[in-house]
C-alpha cells in the first residue's frame, strides 16, 4: 500500500532523471539479453492468473505466458522475474521500465492503447465483469443490486464500467475502493461490502479458493467485455512482435495439436507451417524479429501450448474448472484465431 | 614623509578563488549554475524520455470526464464530472482529515503530555506505554489495525434486521455502529432555525461578556464569580427556551435501515474514522512530548511561587505554566501538523479517497499522465503546507513575551 505512493514518486523520478531507459537505439530484447532476464508485471495474487504455489515458485496463466516468452528468448523458462503489480501502479511501472512487460489480467481498451501509449500484443483470455455475493444475501441478478454497497480494485475498467451499469440501469451504490485482490476479499467477507466485483475469471478463481466456497455465486450478469492480454510499452515495435508472436505461436500450437509432450514428433511433418514455427525448416523465420530458430519450440516445450496453459491454471485440474468456451480455438468453437505463421 | 606604495594589485582570474574578497560570491554564482544545469538536465531528461514513450505533457486531461465514483463527496460530484473535480473532492477530503486530525491530536497530545508528568505514578507510566507505543510502530500499521478492528468487530448493517436483530442501533435508537460506518441522526433546519441560530450567536457574545465582566471584578475586588456555571446556563438555558418557544424548529432525521444499507443520517465512514483516529493517535504522541518538554522548561519557581500565593494546582497549570510553556511548545507544534497533514496521504491503505487516491490514484492510473499528476500533487501538498506553517506562526507571534 505504502509501496504504491512511493511507486508514484519513483516513477515521476523515473520518468525525469531515469538514464535514458528506452533511449531509440538500445533495443528492449537487447536490455532483457544483457540483464539475462526478463522482468514480467503480474498481479499481486489473483488465483490462476497469478501467485505463489508451496514451494515459493510463481505460477498461474499470466505466469505462463511470460515463462513462454523467457523460453523463447532465453531457453530458459526460469529465466524470468515476475513483479507484482497493483492494478493502479501497473502502467506507470510499465511506462518508467520498472518491468519489460505487462501480463497482469488487464483490459485492452481504446484509451490504454492510445492515450496511456501501450501496445497490446493479442488477447489471452476473452473475459467479462461479472459480481460475487454471499448466498444468503439473496440476490439473484445484478439487478437487484439498488443502494448496495461495492467492492471495487482502484484503477480498473471495473470502476468505470461499475459506474456505467448502474447509471444506465438507474441504480446506486457505494463504491469500497480497495488496492488489491486481498483487500478486496477481506472487505467482502468481513461484510464491508455486499459484493465484489471484478472480471468474471478473478470471481471464479477467487471463489473456489474462499473457505466455504458453497456459500458464495458469481451472478450469472456479465456486464462488460474484458479482453485481456499482454502488453508493453509503446516505441519498440519489434518486442512488441515477439511478444505478440509466442502468443500467437502458443495459440497455433494448439491448432495444430503440438503439445510439450509431442513437440519432438514433428519432425518429419508435411506441414510446412509447423517447420517454420519450430524452427525444423530450412528457413529461419525468426531471425526476421532477431530472435532465435527455435525460439517457438522452446517456449512451446517449456509451457506447453495454450490449450495445456489453460487446463493447468484454470482448467478442472486447476480446481478453478473454468470451461473453454470463447477461449477455445476457433477450430473448436471458440474465437481464438491466430494469423498464419508465414 | 615617505609613503609606502602599496602595489596596486591586478586582477587576476585565480583570485576568483583565491581572494577572499570574491570567494564567497564566486562560490555562490557556480552552485548558482550548476543548480540552473541540473533543473534544465532533469526537465530536459523527462521531455525527452517522455517524448519516446510517445508521450506530451499536457493538463488537458483535468477538464475530461472522470467516470469514476467516489464515496465521501463535500461537494457535488458524479462520475459525470470531470477530473479536476475529483481532485478537488479529493482535496477536500485530505482537509477534513487533516482538519480534524490535527485538532483531536493536540487535544489528546496536551493531555497525554502533561499527565505523563503527573505524581501518580500508575497515570505517568501509562502515559509513557501510550507515548512509546504510537511513537515505535509505523503509522501505517495503526491505520490498518484500526480500520481492520472496525470492519471485523463490528456488525453488518444486515445484523440490523429481522424480528430479534444481532445487533441494535444506540442512544435512544438515533446512532447506528455498523462495519461500514457509523450513521448519526441528521439535523433538519426547519422555519424559524435561523431566530434559533440567530439566539444561540447572541448567547455566545453574552457569555463572553460575562467573562470580562467577571475579570474585572476580579482584578478590582478579587471576588472570584462563579464563571463556569454562570456561563454553561447562558449557553444552554435561552437556546433550549427558545427552541421550545419557536416551536422545535429542529428536528433529527434518524437513520434507518433500507435494502442493503442505512438511509438517511450522517453517514460517517470507517476509513475516515480509521484514517483520522490513528493520524490523531500516532501524532498525539508526539505532541504530548512536546507538551512535557514545554511545561518542563518552566522554571520549577515558578510553580513554588505560585503556590506559596496559595493558588491550586490545576490553576497554576492553567493560569502560570501552560500560557508560559506555549512559547516553547507552538514552534514544534507546526511540524507536527504538517506530518499529519501528510501522512493523511497513507489513506488509500484504507480506501479513503483523499486527493492522492483521486488526483494521484484513480485519475493518474486511467489517464496514465503520472508525471502531471504528481507535480499537481506535490504542488498541493507543498502550498498546504507552507500555509499552516504561516498561520501558525502568526498566532505563535502572539504567545511571545511582549514588553510591558
Ligand atoms: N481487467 C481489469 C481488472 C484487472 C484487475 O485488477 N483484476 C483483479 C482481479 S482479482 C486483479 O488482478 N487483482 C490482483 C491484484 O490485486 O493484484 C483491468 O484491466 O482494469
Amino acid at each position: 500500500m505504502k509501496k504504491s505512493i512511493l511507486f508514484g514518486i519513483t516513477a515521476a523520478l523515473g520518468l525525469s532523471a531515469g538514464a535514458v531507459f528506452a533511449d531509440g537505439h538500445g533495443s528492449t530484447l537487447d536490455v532483457v539479453k544483457e540483464r539475462g532476464n526478463l522482468l514480467c508485471g503480474v498481479s499481486t495474487g489473483s488465483p490462476g492468473f497469478s501467485g505463489v504455489d508451496d514451494s515459493g515458485m510463481n505460477v498461474g496463466f499470466d505466469v505462463d505466458y511470460c515463462r513462454a516468452l523467457a523460453a523463447a528468448i532465453f531457453n530458459d523458462p526460469m529465466a524470468v522475474s515476475f513483479v507484482p503489480l497493483s492494478s493502479a501502479v501497473r502502467f506507470t511501472a510499465l511506462a518508467s521500465g520498472e518491468v519489460d512487460i505487462l501480463a497482469r489480467n488487464t483490459t485492452w481498451t481504446y484509451s490504454r492503447d492510445t492515450d496511456l501509449k501501450q501496445t497490446f500484443l493479442g488477447v489471452t483470455y476473452y473475459d467479462g465483469q461479472g459480481f460475487m455475493v454471499k448466498k444468503d444475501l439473496g440476490v439473484n441478478s445484478t439487478l437487484e443490486l439498488d443502494g448496495a454497497t461495492v467492492c471495487i480494485q482502484v484503477g480498473t475498467t471495473t470502476e468505470l464500467n461499475l459506474a456505467d451499469y448502474f447509471k444506465a440501469n438507474n441504480m446506486s451504490y457505494e463504491p469500497v475502493p480497495t488496492t488489491d485482490n486481498a483487500e478486496s476479499k477481506q472487505q467482502y467477507l468481513a461484510g464491508a461490502c455486499d459484493t465484489y466485483t471484478t472480471d468474471a475469471s478473478a470471481l471464479h478463481g477467487t471463489r473456489i479458493n474462499l473457505e466455504n466456497p458453497d456459500d458464495h455465486m458469481v451472478l450469472p450478469e456479465i456486464i462488460s467485455k474484458e479482453p485481456l492480454g499482454p502488453l508493453v510499452r509503446h516505441g519498440d515495435d519489434n518486442w512488441a512482435d515477439i511478444g505478440r508472436w509466442v502468443l500467437n505461436a502458443l495459440v497455433i500450437a494448439e491448432e495444430k495439436g503440438i503439445t510439450s509432450a509431442n513437440i519432438d514428433s514433428f519432425a518429419d511433418t508435411a506441414d510446412a507451417e509447423i517447420h517454420r514455427l519450430l524452427g525444423t525448416g530450412d528457413d529461419d523465420i525468426l531471425a526476421m524479429m532477431n530472435m532465435p530458430k527455435d525460439a517457438m519450440y522452446n517456449a512451446i516445450k517449456a509451457t506447453g501450448n495454450y490449450g495445456e496453459i489453460f487446463e493447468r491454471n484454470l482448467g478442472a485440474s486447476s480446481g478453478i474448472n473454468i470451461v473453454r468456451g470463447v477461449n477455445n480455438s476457433w477450430t473448436n468453437g471458440g474465437i481464438l484465431y491466430s494469423p498464419p505463421f508465414r | 614623509m615617505s609613503s609606502v606604495d602599496f602595489p596596486v594589485e591586478k586582477f587576476r582570474f585565480g583570485m576568483l578563488l583565491s581572494d577572499t574578497r570574491y570567494r564567497s560570491t564566486s562560490l555562490q554564482v557556480i552552485t548558482f549554475i550548476f543548480f540552473v544545469a541540473g533543473v534544465f538536465w532533469l526537465v530536459d531528461n523527462t521531455v525527452k524520455n517522455l517524448a519516446l514513450l510517445d508521450k506530451d505533457v499536457s493538463f488537458s486531461f483535468l477538464w475530461m470526464r472522470a467516470g469514476y465514483d467516489i464515496n465521501q463527496r463535500l461537494i457535488p460530484y458524479t462520475n459525470d464530472s470531470t477530473h479536476a473535480t475529483a481532485a478537488l473532492v479529493g482535496i477536500l477530503n485530505t482537509l477534513l482529515v487533516a482538519f480534524v486530525g490535527c485538532i483531536l491530536a493536540t487535544i489528546i497530545g496536551v493531555f497525554v503530555g502533561i499527565l505523563r508528568l503527573s505524581k501518580n505514578w500508575i497515570i505517568a507510566k501509562l502515559m509513557s506505554v501510550y507515548i512509546e507505543g504510537f511513537r515505535n510502530v509505523p503509522l501505517l500499521l495503526w491505520i490498518v489495525m484500526v480500520f481492520a478492528l472496525l470492519t471485523e468487530f463490528t456488525p453488518q448493517p444486515r445484523a440490523f434486521k429481522g424480528e430479534n436483530p444481532d445487533a441494535s442501533m444506540i442512544i435512544f435508537e438515533s446512532i447506528a455502529v455498523t462495519n461500514r460506518g457509523t450513521y448519526l441522526p441528521n439535523p433538519q433546519w426547519g422555519a424559524g432555525s435561523i431566530w434559533l441560530i440567530l439566539v444561540f450567536l447572541v448567547s455566545l457574545l453574552g457569555i463572553i461578556i460575562f467573562r470580562r465582566y467577571a475579570k474585572n471584578i476580579q482584578k478590582n475586588t478579587g471576588r472570584n464569580l462563579p464563571v463556569l456555571w454562570v456561563s454553561l446556563g447562558i449557553f444552554f438555558v435561552p437556546t433550549i427556551l427558545f427552541y421550545f418557544i419557536l416551536g422545535s424548529p429542529v428536528t433529527l432525521e434518524y437513520p434507518y435501515l433500507k435494502g442493503f444499507n442505512f438511509k438517511d443520517g450522517v453517514h460517517i465512514r470507517n476509513s475516515f474514522i480509521a484514517l483520522t483516529l490513528a493520524l490523531a493517535f500516532y501524532t498525539s504522541a508526539f505532541i504530548g512530548e512536546i507538551v512535557r518538554s514545554g511545561i518542563m522548561a518552566i522554571s520549577k519557581g515558578q510553580t513554588e511561587a505560585a503556590a506559596a500565593l496559595g493558588m491550586r494546582p490545576n490553576k497554576i497549570m492553567s493560569l502560570i505554566i501552560l500560557p508560559q510553556a506555549l512559547r516553547v511548545i507552538v514552534p514544534p507544534m507546526i511540524s507536527q501538523y504538517l506530518n499529519l497533514t501528510k501522512n493523511s496521504s497513507l489513506a488509500i491503505a484504507v480506501g479513503y479517497m483523499d486527493v492522492r487516491g483521486t488526483l494521484g490514484g484513480i485519475t493518474l492510473n486511467q489517464t496514465g499522465r503520472e508525471m502531471e499528476s504528481m507535480v499537481l500533487l506535490m504542488g498541493f501538498y507543498l502550498t498546504v503546507s507552507l500555509l499552516i506553517s504561516s498561520i501558525i506562526n502568526y498566532f505563535n507571534r502572539s504567545f511571545q513575551l511582549v514588553g510591558k
